[in-house]
């Protein structure tokens, strides 16, 4: 067994697959923003406390700047770049736009793929801290204002759009389910 | 386009012909529609795809990376930077400290004077914790992070000081830079003749702009220019003091911010850290450097809000009406840069008041120099003054409601000057309608659901409006389109999509045939996005440059360019009382078992001139509303009491209101106009923050009958004792 | 953060080998608090062993009527599963109330049981901290403990442990299951954590290089009547200021059995043995939850800053176990 500091890896992001060296400490946040010129995943803090940096790992929303870019080898990626099928924007970035659903912009590529990553999951039947009865033998939680804010909280924003972002999701939310 | 319903009512009361410059004031060319409507943001796909690039995203040749070392002791001197391990580590390019960095101008500053919060690396002094003492600079982030790990300082401390309050011995008055202290009336005899007197202290801590993006800055030479690219509100203002700073030719300085993640104030203070240590180690090492700020730094070295300690006294005679306001107010500074936290803003202007004191005391600490954060002094003076107005209702059994309609001024209390136009009352009685205040029982402690009590609570608001030099050229191109180029930024504003309408009405010509240019220091004199002052100041400069364009226009060749600079038009208003106003309700529930308090609804009225775009204008004042929720509930940069050390850094300890913490907010327009601005706009920054706070401690005063008088209002400051034997008895019968 | 050797081991064995004996090797399982601190300097592996690709993820059935919950099953995944929601509800509802959707996808059960304390003197080297750095000193005592422990601290260390999940796993008496080069082992939470006392670095009973594989549950009774409520300042994404996992059975207005764990209290999740005898076989009655309350927490010994939270403690308790009684009578 040889300790090397440096890991030769393969990520797929957003259907291609690159071919990297890497530094092990490198986060897959840096790998995706200085090695392969990803730049939409943004680091608001670094420390998985703001979730500007959310993108889909092997289908589900991570924080990239906790993930190691080498312990992330072989993973398919989708970052805010990637949610556009052939440069046509899907629904929920189209109601960011109309409903306004960003000022500054900085945690909106974090926010989207958090709320895809989230649908999902909804769709799945996950429940949520504010689900109010999760046993898995009633109905599945049904997608509210409530239950929106609560899964999305790990994206902070702090030019205070959120109810925008809430209405973008809950207006496209059966629509990118279905999507998926 | 827009899901909202518009509010184009906000331009009904907009007068015939109040400017002649204006050439939308032209009675036989009615105005044109783009002013006024909700468009989305001309960024917005951009935005939407990740392809907007924000200061470190720029891709650059042969970039190396600068990490920042912090001082971790509050006050001394440095005895030594030990550089040994880290000059052989790998990638490690240099290490830039006070020994070895270039020399700055002292003299540099902002309109308060030098500011020692920019002169970086000048000397062995350490002026309070997190201070920048060394940048490290390496081929790659993560060398430079270890490497700046790996350097040993040692200090000589000495003892700090951090304890700020209003009988500090050091206190002394503010800078009267923004006008003296207000002496009307005399105080003391009214109080003595009021029915009631409220007389008590209210307290905010120290708050962060925490902005979503850490400032980053990426500086180089090219051609013998020093090129920037930087987070920052206002990219000629920052050149200006580049230039200063390393005591270079202005026109030697080109800075280009193109999209901001927001500011807040924070990145609006002169020249941030970033900035200056990118500077240096280009200069020093001669390549291009990025600097980006951990967020922990950027707690620690950019500027905040300072904490503030105050003391309202109010008279009131039983019928309502105030007999005296004094307002004194104290707020940290610190010795490295003079600042104003103009806590008495409102006091100055919001009521009627037969005696008006106010005063002004800066208390110097070993804290980072504090600046600028969204609605300054307003926003914590806001909270004094509108949560002691509404211990003045209480103390009178009268609606709060009624107690700010009995007080309204007809000039300004302490100028004497007209009011621009002054639409307060229209927002109090416009908000209380929707919200429906009427049925208000305004007894506390009278309203429960289940286990949580139930309380509403309002305050009334007012923020100064106004305009700033500005200059912007347009260029009547070939095609028939204009080139509109002004210094301005846009940090989230929507300046882009605000400055086309603008511009496309004042040329007469739809937003899609304008080009806009911002964001670039070569572009020219420009006003920063600050003191709401952003958009009024900008729109001023390219609505005169469009009209004297126009004028030129006739039988000219293209393409065919007119510069327009505000200096002089701006010197010729009159001296009035221009604001912006608002009257913000709330209701919030409280679980007095826990001390959870949960802002259930939200809604604000303003009057803020008139409105370039109901879509984007909401989304600010919304947002200002957020930002003064969470500065109710959950904002408080906490110091170690015995370091001096801010220990809550980060997004965890210091929290801004997430998701599950912000209802859906109701935020709308009341007519209004501003006759003193050729567009008739004000300023829809910051007022949005400003009576937020106060209007829910008032809630939660109503909710538990416990006044909440220092922020945040904190579980542990909400929180009651044997509070389930209160409940049991109703809640369930448990056999 | 140091430079480290990255190796991704397929069995447990190959695993083990990789770290025991070699001080500078740490295991990786989602990185959420082991990356975070080594970016702050904190932790400084000089190795990582990334076990989310051992053959240790997933929830089953246990002989015996329990559950068994793999090291590497993420948090989410936990929280999500069937069975885990219908037979130990509080344990779900813990997980759900950590942290925030995209850490749970990240954050593995195992890890989740060593996360480090979140005390911001913990975080900064440049700081006295004896868990940290042993003998220099604990600054919260006298600095800023707004939410630091009330229950079982010592004069050396004030931090409380953060973990959610943890004290839903203390209440229903979980078994860690850990693997050492000797063969497997197990120990029950309850005496997984160790006491503060002068030797806050040393956390766990964990020998040096074991791999935790698994925690069970045991079959029971009450812990389908469970409820988990996390009191924290702001209404998501925060550590608690405190928590409470909590499962009532009554029967005909008398208590046949109670569990209570308290989390944001102390050192480790707090398991509320004194209250639960208080309460075992009495009448379900407000007085009663009330006396139970402050029996556990007479022990509390508030600093400075942080006695609020034995009043936050107490009335949680009252009203969990109120809640649970009107759901269960």
């Amino acid at each position: 067994m040889t300790d090397d500091i440096r890991s030769e890896i393969l990520l797929h992001v957003n259907g291609r697959t690159h071919r990297l060296s890497v530094d092990n400490r490198r986060t897959l946040l840096d790998a995706l923003r200085e090695g392969m010129g990803h730049t939409g995943p943004k680091k608001g803090c670094d420390r998985g406390q703001c979730g500007a940096c959310t993108v889909l790992l092997d289908g589900r929303r991570v924080v990239s700047c906790l993930t190691l870019a080498v312990a992330a080898d072989g993973a398919e990626v989708t970052t805010v770049e990637g949610l556009a099928d052939d440069g046509e924007l899907r629904p929920l970035q189209q109601a960011f736009i109309q409903l306004d659903g960003f000022q500054c912009g900085y945690c909106t590529p974090g926010q989207l793929c958090s709320a895809i990553g989230m649908l999902a999951e909804h769709a799945a039947g996950w429940p949520s801290a504010v689900t109010a009865d999760i046993s898995p033998d009633g109905p599945a939680p049904e997608l509210d204002a409530g239950e929106v804010r609560e899964r999305m909280s790990g994206n902070l924003c702090r030019c205070g759009a959120y109810p925008s972002i809430v209405r973008a999701v809950l207006e496209t939310a059966s629509r990118e389910e279905v999507t998926r | 386009m827009n899901a909202f319903p518009t509010s184009a009512s906000a331009d009904a009361e907009r007068p015939a012909g109040h400017r002649t410059v204006t050439p939308s004031a032209d009675p036989a060319n009615p105005p044109m529609s783009a002013v006024g409507t909700a468009r989305t943001r001309v960024e917005g796909p951009g935005k939407v795809t990740g392809s907007v690039r924000y200061a470190a995203d720029e891709p650059m040749q042969d970039l190396a990376f600068g990490w920042v070392v912090t001082s971790t002791v509050t006050r001394g001197r440095i005895r030594d930077i030990d550089i040994s391990a880290v000059e052989g580590m790998p990638g490690v390019l240099g290490v830039i400290d006070h020994r070895n960095a270039p020399r700055l101008n002292l003299e540099a500053g902002s309109f308060f004077g030098p500011d020692g919060g920019m002169h970086l690396l000048q000397n062995d002094e350490v002026p309070h914790s997190g201070r920048p003492i060394a940048l490290v600079v390496a081929e790659t982030m993560e060398q430079a992070r270890s490497a700046a790990a790996a350097l040993r300082v040692t200090y000589d401390e000495e003892p700090h000081d951090v304890n700020f309050s209003l009988e500090h011995p050091a206190a002394r008055p503010a800078t009267s830079f923004f006008g003296e202290d207000a002496t009307v009336g005399d105080v003391d005899a009214e109080l003595a003749a009021s029915a009631v007197v409220v007389d008590e202290r209210y307290r905010t801590p120290e708050e962060h702009g925490a902005a979503m993006e850490p400032h980053s800055a990426t500086a180089w030479w090219e051609d013998e220019r020093l090129q920037v690219i930087d987070s920052n509100q206002g990219p000629f203002l920052v050149a200006m003091t580049v230039a200063t700073l390393f005591s270079l030719d202005p026109a030697q300085v080109r800075v280009r911010a193109p999209h901001v993640g927001g500011g807040f104030g924070s990145k609006s203070a002169g020249c941030g850290p970033q900035l200056v240590l990118a500077v240096m180690a280009t200069t020093t090492l001669g390549r291009p450097v990025r600097v980006t700020l951990t967020r922990s730094q950027v707690f620690q070295t950019v500027s905040m809000r300072p904490a503030t300690d105050q003391r309202v006294r109010i008279g009131a005679d039983a019928d309502g009406r105030l007999r005296a306001i004094d307002h004194a107010s104290a707020f940290e500074v610190s010795e490295l840069a003079d600042y104003l936290e103009n806590c008495t803003e409102l006091s100055n202007t919001l009521y009627a008041a037969s005696a008006i004191r106010t005063r002004r005391t800066a208390v110097p600490v070993d804290i980072l120099p504090p600046y600028s954060v969204r609605g300054p002094g307003a926003t914590p003076g806001s909270f004094a003054l509108e949560s002691a107005m509404d211990e003045v209702a209480e103390r009178l059994r009268m609606d709060p409601l009624e107690l700010r309609l009995r007080n309204e001024p007809t000039v300004g209390p302490v100028s004497g000057l007209p009011f621009s136009r002054r639409n307060l009352v229209a927002c109090l009685r416009e908000g209380a309608r929707r919200f429906g205040w009427v049925t208000r029982d305004h007894r506390p402690r009278t309203r429960r659901e289940g286990r949580l009590l139930v309380g509403t609570g309002m305050a009334a608001t007012s923020f100064g409006a106004g305009a700033l030099p500005s200059s912007a050229s347009i260029t009547a191109e070939t095609d028939g389109t204009f080139t509109v180029a002004i210094g301005a930024s846009d940090i989230g504003t929507g300046a882009r999509t605000a400055l086309s309408a603008v511009a496309a009405e004042a040329l007469r010509v739809d937003p899609e045939q304008i080009r806009l240019l911002i964001a670039d220091s070569d572009l020219g004199p420009a006003w920063s996005a600050g003191g709401s002052r952003g958009t009024t100041s900008w729109s001023w400069a390219i609505t005169e440059a469009a009209a004297e364009l126009r004028s030129q226009l006739g039988d000219a060749t293209l393409p065919l360019t007119v510069s327009f600079d505000t200096t002089e038009s701006l010197g010729e208003l009159p001296p009035m009382e221009r604001h912006s106003y608002s009257a913000v309700f709330s209701e919030v529930t409280v679980d007095p078992a826990t001390g959870e308090v949960r802002v259930r609804r939200l809604l604000g009225m303003f009057a803020v001139g008139r409105v370039i775009n109901p879509l984007l204008a909401r989304s600010q004042l919304v947002g200002g509303m957020i930002m003064g929720l969470s500065m109710a509930l959950h904002e408080e940069g906490v110091r170690d009491p015995a370091t001096g050390r801010h220990v809550n850094a980060d997004f965890a300890g210091y929290h801004i209101a997430a998701h599950a913490d912000v209802p859906d907010i109701e935020a709308d327009f009341v007519p209004d106009y501003e006759p003193g601005d050729p567009s008739g706009i004000k300023g829809v920054g910051e007022i949005g923050t400003v009576g937020t706070a106060a209007a829910i401690a008032n809630a939660v005063w109503h909710a538990t009958g416990l006044r909440q008088r220092t922020l945040p209002i904190r579980l542990d400051r909400v929180l009651e004792e044997r509070v389930g034997a209160e409940n049991s008895a109703t809640r369930c019968d448990l056999r | 953060m140091k430079e480290f050797a990255y190796h991704r081991p397929s069995q447990i064995r190959e695993a083990l080998t990789m770290v025991v004996g070699n001080e500078g090797a740490q295991y990786l399982g989602g990185g959420t608090n082991l990356v975070d601190l080594m970016k702050d300097g904190v932790e400084m592996p000089t190795r990582l062993v990334d076990v989310r690709h051992l053959p240790l993820d997933g929830v089953r059935a246990a002989p015996g009527g329990g559950l068994v919950i793999g090291a590497t099953t993420t948090n989410s995944d936990a929280a999500a599963h069937p069975e885990v929601r219908r037979r130990y509800p509080a344990l779900s509802q813990a997980v759900l109330a950590g942290a925030s959707g995209q850490l749970r996808n990240m954050a593995t059960v195992g890890g989740n049981l060593l996360q480090r304390t979140r005390c911001a003197y913990y975080a900064d080297p440049s700081q006295p901290c004896n868990k940290r750095s042993p003998g220099s000193g604990c600054s919260a005592i006298t600095g800023e403990h707004h939410n630091h422990a009330v229950l079982g601290w010592s004069d050396h260390c004030v931090a409380t442990h953060p973990s959610d999940m943890a004290v839903a796993l203390a209440a229903f008496d979980a078994v860690v299951r850990y693997e050492t080069l000797d063969g497997t082992h197990e120990i029950p939470l309850s005496e997984f954590y160790l006491p503060v006392g002068a030797t806050p670095q040393h956390e766990t009973v964990l020998p040096s290089g074991a791999l935790i594989t698994a925690v069970s549950l045991p079959k029971s009774a009450v812990s389908p009547r469970s409820q988990y409520r996390k009191v924290r300042e702001r209404a998501s994404y925060a550590f608690a200021n405190v928590s409470i996992a909590a499962a009532l059975d009554v029967h005909e207005g008398t208590v046949r059995s109670a569990r209570i764990a308290l989390g944001g209290v102390a050192s480790c999740p707090w398991r509320a043995r004194v209250a639960e005898s208080v309460l075992q076989d009495g009448a379900a009655t407000a007085d009663k939850f009330r006396a139970a309350a402050d029996a556990e927490l007479s022990a509390a010994k508030p600093l400075r800053d942080n006695g609020y939270k034995v009043t936050l403690a107490r009335n949680l308790i009252e009203a969990v176990l109120t809640e649970l009684a009107a759901r269960t009578k």
